[in-house]
């Protein structure tokens, strides 16, 4: 009798209000009826960081501003508009933050030099051992 | 090898520890601020989100005195605790407008009803679109615009009473 009684307080739960009065958008869980435009969504998707879920691609987030996003993304696509274009709208909106994939700036230049320079380092190293080796 | 050399590996590690330990005694704002701050409002045209008030367009917002938009939804429980504070705004005759996010003609009706109106338009936006626009990532978030349409600071997350006295300063700079 508790048991049941346990379980039908959890039953009865009702999860915190964080959700929106609203559907999810119309393209948010729906993919675009050419195939060749919805691959060219998806590519984007996977490619830029949900606001809410950060960490998250929108593909991946079921956060209401990722469904919002993928919505827009599938919209702006159908609409013949460039993946790169929508990027850049978004870009311009949130910082270079909002896309994964890197944009080349200079706060990010010592990422790019870091292997290279990693590998001369190592390769000096290795010249060295050899030179005193030669020289023992 | 030299003994300077041979601290290397050590300095790096005691760098990295420091730079682990300092993210987690201080972990890093989540809060995605706007870029379009300091810029023009972008271009938006948003329908009425209550019946008998006017909806919000950019060029609304570009009326000659600074005003507020306010990003908000009724079933935003932060929104809440916001309202006494915009009451107050209202009540010294801050100009306030806002954006609705994903809700319904009678939920905002009753959110109004219930924790006040200091709003003059409110504009709805059903698929965030305005939001996005605007570059913001959450409700409640307030912008000041000045007279001439332009963003002059965000507020992430909800205004407290603390908030007031520097939103009267801004707005009286922001002419």
């Amino acid at each position: 009798m508790k048991k049941f009684a346990l379980l039908a307080v959890f039953l009865i739960a009702q999860p915190l209000l964080a959700d929106s009065n609203l559907p999810p958008a119309y393209w948010a869980y729906r993919q675009l009826p050419d195939a060749k435009q919805e691959a060219k969504a998806q590519s984007l998707m996977v490619e830029l960081r949900c606001l809410v879920c950060q960490g998250q691609s929108i593909a991946d987030s079921d956060a209401e501003l990722a469904g919002d996003m993928r919505d827009l993304v599938r919209r702006r696509i159908a609409a013949g508009e460039k993946p790169s274009a929508i990027r850049a709208w978004l870009i311009q909106r949130y910082g270079t933050w909002i896309s994964y994939k890197p944009t080349g700036e200079p706060a990010a230049w010592p990422l790019w030099l870091a292997p290279p320079g990693l590998l001369l380092f190592g390769a000096w190293l290795i010249r060295r051992r050899i030179r005193l080796k030669a020289r023992n | 090898m030299s003994r300077g050399l041979r601290l290397i590996p050590i300095i790096l590690f005691v760098w990295l520890v420091a730079g682990l330990a300092w993210r987690l005694i201080k972990p890093a704002d989540p809060a995605i601020p706007s870029q379009l701050v300091e810029r023009q409002v972008p271009t938006f045209d948003l329908a009425p989100a209550v019946r008998g008030k006017p909806g919000l367009s950019s060029a609304d917002l570009a009326t000659g005195e600074p005003r507020l938009l306010n990003i908000f939804a009724s079933w935003c429980v932060p929104c809440v605790g916001e309202a006494p504070v915009l009451a107050e705004l209202d009540a010294k005759g801050v100009k306030i407008d806002a954006i609705v996010v994903r809700d319904t003609p009678e939920a905002i009706a009753a959110f109004l009803r219930e924790h006040g109106d200091p709003y003059e338009r409110l504009g709805d936006d059903p698929r965030s679109n305005a939001q996005m626009n605007i570059g913001s990532s959450g409700v409640p978030e307030t912008f000041l615009i000045d007279g001439r349409g332009v963003i002059r600071r965000q507020y992430i997350g909800p205004l407290t009473a603390a908030n007031i006295p520097g939103l009267m300063e801004q707005l009286g700079q922001a002419r």
